[in-house]
C-alpha cells in the first residue's frame, strides 16, 4: 500500500531554489543589478561586467579550494595565507634568481607547488593527526604568514619578470569610457576552466563523490570501503594548490607583489561559497552555486561603491550575507526534517 | 545432507572497550547458503562481533578466516573485497546523498572504479530495489525518508554487490509484516544461491522460521551453538538469559469507569489521516496498530505537535487542549517516544545521564535556576536499575551503548518524567526477548498508577499481552477495535492483512 501522500512535499519555495540555492542566488543577482541600474544608470554598462570579472576571477579559484573543504565537513582559513605565500614567494624567486622569468607558465607551476607543499601541512595534521580543520588551518595559517614575511621577504615589490609582466597586461576584453579604460585579463580562461574541472570532479568521480560521503557521515564512508584519511590528504594538497594558483592570480592582476595582502579577506569567500548553498555542516554544496555565490558578493561591493557607501561598510555587509546565508540554511534544515526540537523539550 | 565447509570463521576473537570486554574468544562458523542466527540480549556482544568480522572494529586477539586465507585484522575495504556485507543497526547511510547512490555507491567504491555515471548508478539501484519488490523514492535523499524507508535502503544496499556472506543486525526492526515478508522471499533465494546469511534479530518468531543453525552470545561469551530444529523458544531464551523464561500474560482488564485522561475527536490532518477520534482512560493501555503509512505514526506525531493537525479537538484530563508545537504538547501533559530513536530520540554523544534527565531539567532545578546534582543522580540511578540499562557508567555516552540500551535510554528520558499521557512508537523494538516482558510490566505498573498509555506497534503478541485495545488504522481512518474477546493475535493479523 503507499502511503496517503509522500512523507515530504517538496514545498513550492524548494523548487525554486534548487538543489543548492541557485534560484535564490539567480534572483538576488537580477534584483540586486535592477535596483542599482535603476539609482545609477551607468551601472548598465560593459564596465561594469568587465570589474565584477576581474574582482570575481581570483576569488572563485580560491572558493573552488574553500568548497571542497566544506563539502568534506572541514572548514579553511588558511587559503589566503597560502595563496600570498605563492604568489609573492614566486615574484620573489623568479627576481632574485631569474629562474623561469621569461614565461609565466613556470611561475604558475611553481606556485601550484608551493600550494601543494604548504597544503600538506593541512593534510598532516587533519589526516594524519585527525585534528580539528579549523583549528589546524587557524594555526597553518598564522604559520604560513609569520614564515613568508620573516623568511620570503616583507616588501612590496613592483617590478616583475619579464614573462609575468607580460601576462599581467594581456587583456581578454578592454572597455574604454571617460574615466578610463576597465580591462579583463586572459587568466579569467584559466579560472573558468579550474570551476569546470572541479565541478567534473565533484560530480563524475568516485573520489568526488567519496568527499560528499565524507561530509555526510565519516564513518559510514569508512565502513563503506571509502579511503577517509586518504581522501582528506586529497582535499587539503588540492585546495592548497589551487589556493598557489589563485594567489599567483592575484599579483598577477594587481602588478604589485605585496605580502601584506590578501590575509583577512577569507571572509568574502567563505561567504561566497555559503551563500552558494553549501552546507556549513558538510556534504552538500555544488560549484554552479557557488560561482554564483561569488559573482554575488562581488556585484555587491561594486554596486555599495557605486551607491557611494563607504568602503568600511563592505566588510559588515558581507558579514551579514555570511550570516543570513548560515541562518536560511539552519532555518530550512529545521523545517525540512520536521526535526523534533528535543532542546526545546528540554527547557520546556 | 552432506556439511558444507565454513565459508568464514572467526576464532577467538577478543575485544575489549576500555574495562569491559564486549567478546571474549568468541568463535563463529558459517557455512555456504544457510541461514546463521546469531541472538543474544542486549549489550551480549552481536553488533561487535559483526563490526569485527567486517574490519569496522579492530579485534585485540584472535582472527578471522575465510577462503582458507586467514586474518589478524581487516579493513572495511578488505572485508567487503573478500564478500562480506553488513546491514548495519545504525544503518550507516548517508544521509545527504540520495537513495539510488547510498545503494549502488559501494558497488563503485568496492569495484575500484573511478569515474560516476549517475545513470548507471541509477540503474544498478533501480534493479536492486525492484529485485527486493519493494518501493522506494530512487532521488529522494535519505535524510528526507522514514526510519522504514532508510532501513530498506541500508537493505538495499547490501544486496548491490554479489555478497557471499551477509550480515543483517536487525534489519526489520522499522518494518512491517509486507516488507519482512519480501525480506524473506529475497533470503530464501540468496541462499539457494549459496550466500551465507548472518541474522540478528530479538523477534524469535522470525529468526526461527528461516534460521537453520543459531549461535547465542551471553555477556560477551558463546553460550550455545547448533542446529535451530534442536530448540525451542524457551531453550533459547534459556541460553540467552542462562535462567528460566516467565512469557508475559495477558493483561488484566482495565478497571471500568474509570475517567478519560485523553479525549480525541475528529483529528484530522490532510494527507496523512482523517476523522480519528478515541478515548483513553486513566490506567489504561490503548494500542495502535497498521501497515506503513497507513497514518499511524502521524496521527502519534500530532497529538506530540510535531505535525500539528489541521482539524479536530484533544482534550486532556477534560480540558481542551492547542498542540501546535512540541512545546504545547509537554505543557499539556504528553509525552512521545518515537521510533526513530537514533535522530529524534537522544543526543548520542552526550552521555547516558544528560539524556535520561533532559526532558525533565524543569523539575530538577532549584533556586537561582541550578541543576540540583543530587535529585538529578538519584533519578539517572533508579531509571538505569528499573529498566537495566547496560552501562559501565552513567557518564559514558550514549554511542557506546548497545542498540537496544540505547533504546532503553529513549524510554527513561520520558519515563522519570512521568507525563499524564505517554505515547510510545514501537516500544521494544530491538530490545531482548528476556527484558521485553519486563518493560510491558513496568507500563502496565504506570497504567495502574493512572498514567494514560498509547503503544503504536506491529509485534502481535506485545500488543496482545500490554493493550486493554486494540485500535486498526488504515489508510489514515480507524477501521476497527478490538477489546475482550476480540483482542487476539489471529484477530490482529487478520485485520493488518485484510
Ligand atoms: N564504542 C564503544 N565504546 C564503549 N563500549 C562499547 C562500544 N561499543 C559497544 N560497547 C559495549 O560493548 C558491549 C556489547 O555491545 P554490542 O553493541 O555488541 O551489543 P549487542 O549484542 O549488539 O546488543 P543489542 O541487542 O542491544 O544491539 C556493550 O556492553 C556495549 O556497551
Ligand atoms: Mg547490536
Amino acid at each position: 500500500m503507499r502511503p496517503l501522500a509522500p512523507a515530504l512535499r517538496p514545498l513550492p519555495l524548494d523548487r525554486l531554489r534548487g538543489p543548492n540555492n541557485e534560484g535564490v542566488l539567480v534572483v538576488s543577482i537580477v534584483v540586486l543589478s535592477l535596483v542599482v541600474g535603476a539609482v545609477d544608470s551607468s551601472f548598465w554598462s560593459v564596465r561594469t561586467l568587465l570589474n565584477i570579472g576581474s574582482a570575481s576571477l581570483e576569488n572563485v579559484v580560491f572558493a573552488m579550494a574553500v568548497l571542497i573543504v566544506i563539502i568534506s565537513g572541514g572548514i579553511d582559513v588558511s587559503f589566503m595565507a597560502i595563496g600570498i605565500f605563492a604568489g609573492y614567494g614566486v615574484i620573489v624567486l623568479t627576481g632574485s634568481t631569474g629562474f623561469g622569468a621569461s614565461s609565466a607558465w613556470v611561475g604558475f607551476v611553481l606556485a601550484a607547488g608551493i600550494g601543494v607543499l604548504l597544503g600538506s601541512l593541512n593534510a598532516a595534521a587533519i589526516a594524519g593527526l585527525r585534528l580539528p580543520t579549523l583549528i589546524v588551518t587557524l594555526g597553518t595559517q598564522g604559520i604560513i604568514r609569520g614564515a613568508m614575511l620573516a623568511y620570503v621577504g616583507s616588501k612590496v615589490i613592483p617590478n616583475y619578470p619579464q614573462g609575468l609582466d607580460r601576462l599581467s597586461t594581456d587583456y581578454l576584453f578592454t572597455a574604454s569610457s571617460s574615466a578610463g579604460d576597465t580591462r579583463l585579463n586572459i587568466l579569467i580562461i584559466p579560472a573558468v576552466l579550474i570551476c569546470l574541472l572541479v565541478s567534473l570532479l565533484l560530480r563524475y568521480t568516485t573520489l568526488g563523490r567519496g568527499i560528499y560521503a565524507i561530509g555526510g557521515d565519516a564513518e559510514s564512508a569508512r565502513r563503506a570501503g571509502f579511503r577517509v584519511a586518504g581522501t582528506q590528504v586529497f582535499i587539503y594538497l588540492f585546495a592548497g594548490l589551487l589556493a598557489g594558483v589563485a594567489g599567483m592570480m592575484h599579483v598577477t592582476q594587481v602588478r604589485l607583489a605585496n605580502p601584506y595582502e590578501l590575509v583577512g579577506g577569507e571572509l568574502d569567500v567563505i561567504a561566497a561559497v555559503v551563500l552558494g548553498g553549501t552546507s556549513i555542516f558538510g556534504g552538500k554544496g555544488s560549484v554552479s552555486g557557488t560561482v554564483l555565490g561569488v559573482v554575488l558578493i562581488a556585484l555587491i561591493k561594486n554596486s555599495l561603491i557605486l551607491l557611494g557607501v563607504p568602503g568600511t561598510w563592505q566588510r559588515a555587509t558581507v558579514g551579514l550575507l555570511l550570516l543570513i546565508g548560515v541562518s536560511a540554511q539552519a532555518l530550512s534544515a529545521r523545517v525540512r526534517r520536521r526535526h523534533v526540537d528535543f532542546l526545546a523539550q528540554a527547557s520546556a | 545432507m552432506v556439511v558444507a565447509e565454513p565459508l568464514l570463521v572467526a576464532s577467538a576473537v577478543s575485544k575489549h572497550y576500555g574495562g569491559i570486554a564486549a567478546l571474549e574468544e568468541v568463535s563463529l562458523q558459517v557455512r555456504p547458503g544457510e541461514v546463521h542466527c546469531l541472538a543474544g540480549e542486549n549489550g551480549s556482544g552481536k553488533s561487535t562481533l559483526i563490526k569485527v568480522i567486517s574490519g569496522v572494529e579492530t579485534p585485540d586477539s584472535g582472527s578471522i578466516t575465510m577462503d582458507g586465507k586467514s586474518f589478524a585484522r581487516l579493513t572495511p575495504r578488505q572485508a567487503i573485497s573478500l564478500g562480506i556485507e553488513v546491514i548495519f543497526q545504525d544503518f550507516s547511510l548517508f544521509p545527504n546523498l540520495t537513495v539510488a547512490e547510498n545503494i549502488a555507491m559501494a558497488t563503485y567504491v568496492a569495484g575500484g572504479r573511478r569515474t560516476v555515471r549517475p545513470r548507471t548508478l541509477r540503474r544498478i539501484a533501480a534493479e536492486v530495489v525492484s529485485r527486493i519488490g519493494v518501493q522506494l523514492d530512487l532521488d529522494a535523499r535519505v535524510e528526507d525518508l522514514s526510519v522504514a524507508d532508510r532501513q530498506l535502503t541500508a537493505i538495499c544496499r547490501a544486496l548491490a554487490r554479489d555478497a557471499r556472506v551477509i550480515f543483517m543486525d536487525e534489519p526489520t526492526t522499522a518494518l512491517t509484516w509486507r516488507e519482512v515478508e519480501a525480506l524473506f522471499a529475497v533470503v530464501r533465494s540468496l541462499k539457494d544461491s549459496g550466500v551465507a546469511l548472518v541474522f540478528v534479530s530479538h523477534k524469535l518468531e522470525e529468526v526461527l522460521r528461516v534460521s537453520d543453525r543459531i549461535t547465542v552470545l551471553r555477556n560477551g561469551v558463546v553460550a550455545v551453538t547448533g542446529d535451530v530444529s534442536r530448540f525451542d523458544r524457551a531453550a533459547i531464551v534459556a541460553a540467552m538469559t542462562g535462567r528460566a523464561f516467565t512469557e508475559t500474560s495477558p493483561a488484566d482488564s482495565a478497571r471500568a469507569g474509570a475517567p478519560p485522561v485523553l479525549e480525541v475527536d475528529q483529528l484530522s490532518l490532510r494527507g496523512y489521516f482523517e476523522d480519528v477520534s478515541f478515548l483513553v482512560h486513566q490506567g489504561e493501555v490503548l494500542g495502535v496498530t497498521g501497515l506503513l503509512g497507513s497514518g499511524r505514526t502521524e496521527i502519534a506525531e500530532a497529538l506530540f505537535g510535531i505535525i500539528p493537525a489541521d482539524h479536530g479537538t484533544v482534550r486532556v484530563d477534560g480540558k481542551p487542549v492547542r498542540l501546535r508545537s512540541v512545546h504545547d504538547a509537554i505543557r499539556a501533559g504528553i509525552g512521545y517516544v518515537p521510533s526513530d530513536r537514533l535522530t529524534q530520540g537522544v543526543f548520542l554523544d552526550q552521555t547516558i545521564s544528560l539524556n535520561v534527565i533532559a526532558g525533565s531539567i524543569d523539575r530538577l532545578v532549584g533556586r537561582g535556576n541550578l541543576l540540583r546534582r543530587g535529585k538529578a543522580q538519584q533519578m539517572v540511578e533508579r531509571a538505569a536499575a528499573e529498566l537495566r540499562i547496560r552501562m559501565s557508567s552513567a557518564s559514558a555516552t550514549v554511542r557506546s551503548l548497545s542498540g537496544g540500551n540505547q533504546q532503553r535510554v529513549v524510554l527513561a528520558k520520558w519515563l522519570v518524567r512521568n507525563p499524564h499521557i505517554l505515547i510510545l512508537n514501537s516500544p521494544t523494538v530491538g530490545v531482548d526477548v528476556g527484558s521485553k516482558h519486563e518493560i510491558l510490566e513496568m507500563l502496565r505498573a504506570k497504567g495502574r498508577d493512572g498514567m494514560g498509555i498509547i503503544v503504536i506497534s506491529d509485534d502481535v503478541p506485545e500488543l496482545v499481552a500490554v493493550c486493554h485495545r486494540v485500535l486498526v488504522v488504515r489508510r489514515g481512518r480507524i477501521t476497527d477495535e478490538l477489546t475482550g474477546e476480540r483482542l487476539t493475535e489471529e484477530a490482529i493479523v487478520k485485520e493488518l492483512v485484510a
